[in-house]
């Protein structure tokens, strides 16, 4: 089964750069990760001020907003995307992020087409007609 | 509280998939003793089984269990040196007790761990043992499988699977075999028996996806945590990248290849929506790895390029038949092989046309070594139709027919057989 892992920190000032120190734990624990054959992907976020928020409205229509966004009081800093035999499993990789005080980990285990009834995973084929993206040319 | 102790159970099981390879690792690291390792990590999870349960897990639950293994040790050490011993099994056990209580911050620095973990895998395939002993010694120092897992996995009982590991460990214990990594001449060999571990392992799993059992096809994912563990421990080898980018990519195909009654879906037929792109993704990185480093592509790794080829095409028709047809002839020259010869055959059809195609395909036949194979002759009857000797192809599949005893396939075959009859070919690329 699949695990995201979202950190979630307070939102902090925006030109925060961190050093080789901060960054060296969090480092440790991808490498961790890595050697236990668990880690699918894993990427880290750019602050809320580089993003935007879309809204649909009751009329359907979407309203963009341009981040920052003054009212939030967490914000997603990354995700990993984890393989574990286990919800457990997945909860204790969790427990083990490096982490400073206030930070969250919001673990979601992932759809798998099995999840799914046959013959909505047919209809799910039929849908996502999209063929694999091409990520790279030999 | 049932529900506690269950919870506290699926707990310790999660903590000890993740800590025992390293624990294991460690303490052989330690004893230079891979089965002796094993027992002391087992007896610190019965430890753990009594009293986390009662009184919760430990913050730090991989060193709660390397420091309870270690007491054991110095404990079995202690009762033993009372009795009389030969001397150089005293000298041996002083050795591991120092070891044992002197500093072993030392054995905590990543790069160790890793070793220790390299030094496991290469042990556990040991060429020593049998193909099926380090199968199970595999999925169970490394894996962290149970035993009734393991059985459960290979169709067969848990006393066998049990009787595999004690037996195994024996074998290891009495070749002196040692706990290492496997230097200069010897590394090509060890790595070739690793990595041939790890695909049995995964075509074990693929092989049964139509299974009712989740834990066949799990061993598709068991080895490709293996092989990703690999990657991650031996980088600089590519055929560990080789192997993992096959691995990925036939694992990218798990949910297209059957349809919902359970029956195959061959690759050109696939609904290519349902390949899983993260796994794709991930295979042809894993493969430009293998490829970007300094030696000739091997066997896994054109495996894998002949994969990817499938993977970058948008639709069948879209396939690079041309460059599949050159990576067949490669791998034929390192590996080759009569059953590859017939992959070979269909890719070379596809690529140059039917009359090549048949070539090939009429080379294997002289060459006499195929005979029973009813895909030889089901190949071929492919290309003659597409040749329109349709005669000739409904031949070929009433004869493929008769060689094959599953039910499903001789079906197909004499439909095709019939369709060769009246000209009308339906043939489906194989």
């Amino acid at each position: 089964m699949r695990f995201m892992m979202f950190i979630k920190v307070e939102p902090g000032d925006e030109n925060f750069e961190p050093t080789e120190a901060d960054v060296a734990p969090m480092m440790r624990y991808n490498e961790e990760l890595t050697q236990a054959g668990v880690l699918l992907a894993l990427d880290g976020l750019q602050p809320p001020s580089k993003g935007a928020t879309i809204t649909f409205g009751a009329d359907g229509k979407a309203d963009v907003v341009d981040g920052p966004f003054a009212e939030a009081k967490e914000v997603v800093g990354g995700y990993w995307i984890i393989q574990t035999k286990s919800k457990e499993e997945a909860v204790e990789w969790a427990t083990r992020v490096p982490a400073e005080p206030g930070t969250k980990i919001e673990l979601r285990q992932i759809f798998e087409m099995s999840d799914f009834p046959a013959e909505l995973q047919d209809a799910a084929g039929e849908l996502s007609a999209t063929p694999p993206e091409q990520t790279s040319d030999l | 509280m049932a529900d506690d102790a269950e919870r506290a159970r699926r707990a310790i099981d999660a903590v000890w998939r993740i800590e025992s390879p390293r624990l294991i690792a460690g303490l052989a690291r330690m004893t230079r003793d891979v089965g002796r390792a094993e027992d002391l990590a087992q007896d610190a999870l019965v430890a753990a089984l009594e009293r986390w349960p009662r009184d919760g897990v430990p913050d730090n639950p991989g060193a709660w269990l390397m420091a309870t293994a270690k007491r054991r040790a110095i404990d079995q050490f202690r009762r033993a040196a009372n009795l009389e011993r030969k001397q150089e099994e005293l000298a041996f056990d002083v050795g591991l007790a120092m070891a044992l209580q002197g500093d072993i911050v030392a054995a905590s620095v990543e790069d160790e761990i890793g070793d220790g973990l390299l030094a496991l895998i290469f042990t556990c395939c040991h060429p020593v043992l049998g193909p099926q002993a380090r199968i199970a010694l595999t999925l169970r120092m490394l894996g962290g499988l149970r035993t009734d897992e393991i059985a459960r996995a290979f169709l067969t009982s848990e006393a066998t699977v049990q009787q595999r590991v004690v037996r195994a460990k024996r074998t290891l214990a009495e070749s002196g075999v040692g706990f290492a990594i496997p230097e200069g001449d010897e590394l090509a060999p060890r790595l070739a028996s690793v990595l041939e571990v790890v695909y049995l392992i995964f075509n074990e799993g693929y092989a049964a996806t139509a299974g009712d059992d989740w834990l066949r096809p799990d061993l598709c994912f068991d080895a490709l945590r293996l092989a990703r563990i690999l990657a991650s421990l031996e980088p600089r080898e590519p055929e560990v990248h080789g192997l993992l980018s096959l691995l990925e990519l036939q694992a990218s195909r798990l949910r297209a290849r059957t349809a919902a009654g359970g029956a195959p879906i061959l690759l050109l037929d696939q609904d290519r929506a349902r390949w899983d792109r993260l796994l794709v993704t991930r295979g042809l990185a894993s493969l430009d790895t293998a490829l970007g480093l300094p030696a000739p592509a091997g066997p896994y790794t054109l495996q894998a390029a002949i994969a990817a080829c499938h993977a970058r095409a948008r639709t069948a028709a879209e396939t690079d038949w041309v460059k599949i047809a050159a990576l067949y002839e490669a791998l034929a020259r390192i590996a080759p092989s009569p059953v590859l010869e017939v992959n070979r055959a269909v890719a070379v059809g596809f690529a140059f046309g039917p009359l090549s195609g048949l070539r090939v395909i009429d080379a294997v036949i002289a060459a006499d070594v195929l005979k029973d194979y009813h895909l030889v002759l089901s190949v071929r009857g492919d290309l003659l139709c597409k040749l329109g000797r349709y005669p000739e192809a409904h031949a070929d599949f009433t004869r493929a027919a008769g060689m094959t005893r599953n039910a499903r396939e001789r079906e197909l075959m004499l439909e095709r057989a019939a369709a060769a009859r009246w000209g009308g070919g339906g043939a489906s690329p194989s």
